[in-house]
This record gives C-alpha cells, sequence and structure tokens, in this order.
C-alpha cells in the first residue's frame, strides 16, 4: 500500500484553513470532516474541472468526432444554401442558414449531451458515486457544461468558418462587443436550461427520451433555424420568449446582418439580450432548486440507486 | 485502537444505528427492508454484515453513506446524523461496491481515478500523486495508461478500490467488493483492505458480503442479518461457539430428491443446507449438517439409502460461519431463498437492470 500518513495535526496552535493533504491527514475523523467555506469552494471549483475533463480528452482522444461534428452538419448547412441560391432568395439568407447552423452546435449539445446526461450518469452507477462525494451536484452540472461548451464550441467556430469561407457571407457587425455579450448570455442561458433539464431527466427516467426527440426538430421550427424567426408570427414571438436557441440566433442574426430588412416582428437585439439574462438566471435558479429537489426524493423514495426505471 | 481528538474526549462511534426501519413504496404492497435495526461499530474496527440477498445489507449501507434516508430510527457516523449531515459525512468516507462500472470508459486508469480525486478536492499535483501511489499499491502499474474499456473484471474491482481509498477515508463501506472475482482477484482485493485499513489506527470498515469464508478472514465481529433484522453479533469465534455443542458434518451424495429440506426434516437434524461453494453443475449434491448429537447419523444415512442417494463423501468438520448462519436462519446462502418477502427495490431492480440495460458506447456516457 502506499506509504502511512501521518495524522499528527498541522504545526502551530492557530486554527487555519488545512489544505486537501492536511484535511486527509487531521487527527480524527470529526476534524476531517469540518471544513472552510474556502475548502467547500476549492472542491467544488476542482469538482467542475474533473467533471469537464473526460469530455475534454475525449475531443481529443477520439478525432472521429470531427467529421460527425463538423463535416455532417457542414453538409447540412450547405444543402439549405443551395436551395436558397437556387430560388434567388437575397444573399443575407445564406447567412442566416450559417448562423443557425453555427450555433445548432450549443442546441444539440444541450439536449443530447446535458439533458440526457445524469440519467446516463445513473445507468452507469456514476450517480450514486456522485452524491456521495462531498462537492455539489452543481459542480457537476457546470463541468459538463464547461466540457461540452469546449466540444460544441470547436464545432460552431468550424462550421461558421468554413461556411463563411466557402460560400462567401457578407457578415456586416457593427457592434461587436454585443455581439460578444449576446453570445455568451446565449451559451449561459442554454447551458443553464440544460442543466435545469438534467434534473428533470432524471426525475421523469425513460420517459425523458420522448422529450429529447421533440427538442430537436419542432425546436428547430419555431426557433427559425434556417429562417427568420419572425415569419412565424406569435408562434416566433413565443420561442423567442422560452427557448434561449431561438432568441440568442435572431438577435446574433439582427447584429451581423443589420439593415437586411428580413428580420422584422421581433425585438431589438438589446431587449433580446436582457430576455437571456433572464433566462440565465431562472434557469440557474430552477436548475440549483430541482437538483435540490431531485436529491431528497431520490433519498427518501430509494431511486437513486435503481439503475434502470 | 482508535485515535483520540486533540481536545481528548473520546470519539464518537464509528457507525451508531438506533431502531432502524426502511420500507419501500412498491405495489403490490409496502416492502420492509429493515425493521428495526441496532448496531454499534466502534471507530477502527472491521465489521461485516452477512445475510442472502433481500436480507437489507445494501439497503443499509445505502443509509448509512447518505444515499438513502431511514424510515425510521436514527443512524449516525462518527456521531454525525445521516439524514442532517450529510456533507460532513461524506467528507470522511468513501464505498466500494462488487461489480461496479463508474466511470468513462474512454479515460485511462490514472486519468479515471485523478478525475474521481477532485470530487474529494485534492489539489491537481497531490490529486496525480494519489493515483499514482494507489495505482501501484494495488497492482496496476502495468494497466496505468490502459483505457477503462479494456480492463477485465479483476483490474477494474482494483481500480475501483484505488478510488475508494482516494481520499483516504476514515470509514470505508465495502458493498461485496469480491464479487464475481476469481480467487485471486478477490484475494488481492482483500489484501489491500487489509494493509489500508492497517496503516492508520481508527479507519473502520463495513463490509457486506455472502461469502462467508471472506467474512470469516476478515471481520473483527460480524452481524448476520435475515429479512432486515439483525438475528446475531458476535466475533467469528463468538458465532461459532453458538453451533459448538452441535455435530457438524459434511456430506456429499450423488443426488438428493427433495433437496436438504428432506434431511432437515430427520430426527436429530438441527439444520441441513446446501454448502455455498456448492456448485449448481457439479456431479454431486454436497449439503452441510448440523445433528444435535453424532447418533442421528445412523436415521440421516438410512434415510439416504431409503431416497436412493449414494454417498459420495462424509466428514465431520469444525463449525464454520455457515453452520452458525444455518442455525440462525434456517436456510443455507446456496439455498433457494424463501421469497415471501420480495427483494427491496434498490437490490431487485439492479437485477432488472442487468437485464433490461440499454446498450450505449462510451460517447453517450461521457
Amino acid at each position: 500500500m502506499s506509504a502511512p500518513h501521518s495524522r499528527e495535526p498541522a504545526a502551530g496552535g492557530t486554527p487555519r484553513a488545512m489544505t486537501p493533504a492536511e484535511r486527509r491527514r487531521a487527527p480524527d475523523p470529526r476534524a476531517a470532516a469540518d471544513w472552510t467555506a474556502r475548502q467547500t469552494a476549492e472542491t467544488n471549483l476542482r469538482a467542475l474541472v474533473g467533471r469537464a475533463y473526460p469530455r475534454v480528452r475525449g475531443m481529443f482522444r477520439e478525432p472521429s468526432w470531427l467529421f460527425f461534428e463538423i463535416f455532417l452538419p457542414f453538409l447540412g448547412t450547405s444543402a439549405y444554401v443551395l436551395v436558397y441560391r437556387a430560388l434567388r432568395a437575397p444573399e443575407a439568407y445564406v447567412g442566416f442558414v450559417v448562423l443557425g447552423g453555427a450555433l445548432s452546435a450549443f442546441w444539440l449539445n444541450v439536449v443530447w449531451s446535458m439533458a440526457g446526461q445524469l440519467y446516463w450518469e445513473k445507468s452507469q452507477g456514476n450517480l450514486e458515486l456522485y452524491f456521495a462525494a462531498p462537492m455539489s451536484l452543481m459542480s457537476v452540472l457546470l463541468g459538463m457544461a464547461a466540457g461540452g461548451l469546449a466540444m460544441s464550441s470547436t464545432r460552431a467556430v468550424a462550421v461558421l468558418a468554413i461556411s463563411a469561407l466557402v460560400y462567401a457571407v457578407p457578415f456586416h457587425v457593427a457592434q461587436w462587443w454585443l455581439v460578444a455579450a449576446v453570445f455568451a448570455l446565449t451559451l449561459t442561458a442554454l447551458y443553464g436550461l440544460g442543466m435545469m433539464l438534467a434534473s428533470l431527466f432524471l426525475l421523469w427516467g425513460r420517459e425523458a427520451w420522448h422529450l429529447t426527440n421533440v427538442m430537436v426538430e419542432p425546436v428547430y421550427f419555431v426557433s427559425g433555424l434556417n429562417f427568420p424567426v419572425g415569419r412565424l408570427g406569435a408562434v416566433g414571438i413565443a420561442a423567442i420568449a422560452t427557448i434561449p436557441f431561438a432568441v440568442g440566433l435572431d438577435a446574433m442574426r439582427q447584429l451581423a446582418f443589420p439593415g437586411s430588412g428580413l428580420l422584422t416582428g421581433t425585438p431589438t437585439p438589446e431587449a433580446e439580450a436582457l430576455i437571456l439574462v433572464a433566462m440565465t438566471v431562472l434557469f440557474s435558479v430552477a436548475a440549483h432548486w430541482s437538483m435540490g429537489v431531485i436529491e431528497r426524493m431520490a433519498r427518501s423514495r430509494g431511486s437513486l440507486s435503481i439503475r434502470w426505471q | 485502537m482508535s485515535p483520540t481528538p486533540p481536545d481528548g474526549a473520546p470519539l464518537p462511534p464509528a457507525i451508531e444505528v438506533a431502531a432502524l426501519r426502511r420500507t419501500y413504496d412498491v405495489k403490490p404492497r409496502p416492502v420492509v427492508a429493515l425493521d428495526g435495526v441496532d448496531l454499534e461499530v466502534a471507530p477502527g474496527e472491521f465489521f461485516g454484515l452477512l445475510g442472502p440477498n433481500g436480507a437489507g445489507k445494501t439497503t443499509l449501507i445505502k443509509i448509512l453513506t447518505t444515499l438513502l434516508l431511514p424510515s425510521a430510527g436514527t443512524a449516525r457516523i462518527f456521531g454525525f446524523d445521516v439524514a442532517t449531515d450529510t456533507r460532513r459525512i461524506r467528507r470522511i468516507m468513501n464505498m466500494v461496491a462488487g461489480g461496479e462500472q463508474s466511470g468513462y470508459g474512454i479515460l485511462t486508469v490514472r486519468e479515471q481515478l485523478w478525475m474521481f480525486s477532485q470530487f474529494y478536492g485534492l489539489g491537481t499535483r497531490e490529486g496525480w500523486r494519489r493515483v499514482d501511489a494507489l495505482v501501484e499499491a494495488v497492482g496496476l502499474g502495468e494497466q496505468r495508461l490502459q483505457r477503462v474499456s479494456t480492463l477485465s473484471t479483476g483490474q477494474r474491482q482494483k481500480m475501483n478500490m484505488a478510488r475508494g481509498l482516494l481520499n483516504d477515508p476514515w470509514i470505508l463501506f465495502l458493498d461485496e467488493p469480491t464479487l464475481g472475482l476469481d480467487v485471486s482477484a478477490a484475494r488481492s482485493i482483500r489484501e489491500q483492505v487489509l494493509a489500508w485499513k492497517a496503516e492508520i489506527p481508527g479507519r473502520t470498515v463495513l463490509l457486506t458480503t455472502h461469502y462467508m469464508a471472506e467474512a470469516d478472514e476478515l471481520c473483527e465481529r460480524i452481524a448476520i442479518v435475515d429479512r432486515g433484522r439483525i438475528l446475531a453479533i458476535g466475533t467469528p469465534a463468538e458465532l461459532k461457539r453458538r453451533v459448538q455443542r452441535d455435530s457438524i458434518f459434511r456430506l456429499a451424495v450423488d443426488r438428493l430428491d427433495g433437496g436438504p429440506a428432506a434431511l432437515a426434516r430427520l430426527p436429530g437434524v438441527v439444520s441441513a443446507a446446501l454448502a455455498s461453494d456448492h456448485a449448481p453443475d457439479a456431479q454431486h449434491v454436497a449439503v452441510n449438517l448440523v445433528l444435535r448429537e453424532d447418533a442421528a447419523l445412523g436415521g440421516v444415512v438410512t434415510a439416504l439409502a431409503r431416497m436412493g442417494s449414494q454417498i459420495r463423501s462424509l466428514g465431520k468438520s469444525e463449525p464454520t460461519l455457515e453452520d452458525v448462519f444455518v442455525a440462525l436462519v434456517g436456510r443455507g446462502l446456496a439455498d433457494e431463498a424463501d421469497d415471501t418477502a420480495p427483494l427491496p427495490p434498490s437490490e431487485a431492480d439492479d437485477d432488472l437492470a442487468a437485464a433490461h440495460a440499454p446498450s450505449h458506447d462510451a460517447e453517450a456516457g461521457r
């Protein structure tokens, strides 16, 4: 076995925060169980990094995803570009499609790799270990989001860059700072929603997979993946009020193609940025609350350890 | 021997359980998994829970590891209540279960363990150092850069064992840790646990198992559990003394119509049960017989002849935990369970899960 660890208390009589190594060498279990707020925060941060690690590692270990996650989405985007050009649609439509194709990477990641992830973790037996570790479950969710972001961002940037080059997309961005802010807010709202859905999927079990299917094509449609969402009238407005993908995409289009005259019937980018702020807060709070509810329910009903229900 | 806190006050028991009850609200009727369990384990003790499937062992361990709430009664770990002090308990405990498939197949052994080390707040470099030390300690040095998905069952369980020791827990819960392992791998796991425990006074282990020999070898005290109740607690020697007054025989016959129950009904027979090491596909039937006195053996031999069974071997043996178990429970672990009480969901549904688990690749679970 490993070299014996001394359980002697740290030198010096003044109480201070123990390092993780000292914590493990605390002289008795009751002392080892008492952590300061800083130690708890450090552990949560490390847990976030730890959970993001397999996703980031996986990116480099299995490069086949580059084909599936970049080339295939590029083909899908290309199909719409060719259709619009064949119909002699305004050139801005090509930009709408390319932007939609890039941002859809994040939505797919939220639906498939965030929402369903805790459910997979449960079926693999990881969830029990997550619950039994001294970290917050929110760290796990944030770690999943951070890892997912790394892969999705690569896909989004690649699809955007390749499509923009191949199809000569005419971007006319005037307010870069607002584009950056809207993009960041879109991601926080999207992944906030993903964290909330992860808890709910855990609660609903198998039935949740039906929801996953509902959340792809129908959401693409009401969010205007390949066309301006304003064309849908009230449905489009409802999507902007509820779906971060829809509002983020519309705001980015307005900022990237100003004055095209095609993006009518939706709020201004500034207003949509505020909607994204509200969504971020709402989804994050809901995720935190639902995670607590799920844990209490799971501990009470004994469903935490049932791997298939 | 247990550690003494700096203030000199004695440590509370490592495990303190009082009137613990757990029911599952399942149809057609609620299942009582734990029915008034009282238990105390001292700091530094190696304690075993011995019982058949459905006895309530896993339910008890899940309550003690804060994964499940009691329906009634209390449970404390080093004085911390499992219902309200979960965070504190989680900082000083860890758990390893048999057949555990945790983690991500795409990671190497070393990476997977490092990931788990972060969940316990170990520093980045400290985590790698700890992982490297444990990987060597459990004998996975050669596999440290191998992907988890390519490990054998025994190697995987060694890795799980290393995971369970990452945070240097004060109390380690082992739920059937050698389940499904070959003799050599199981021995290796047992040696690892014993070596780890011996390093620091106060490290406590709770082991659930239905391998009698394992419990006998490892545990300082054992509780025999059946249908949610503790039937007896004591050291292995104390428990064996309970059946010392009886005569114990190991019998092998070519066939046994009516099973061990046919022998258990004979005059002078205290109990008869299939031996736990009896293989279902063996060419003979091995039975552990507990008799009130040696003279009762004549009646057993006569009855076997009447049933057409041919004796392959017959020998008198010292009492084992298995004999204690049979005497207390009324059946052996290898016998068909009397299913008047269904399995609690945490155990029954795991079997269901194994049968119906969806197939998915490493990507999906990443």
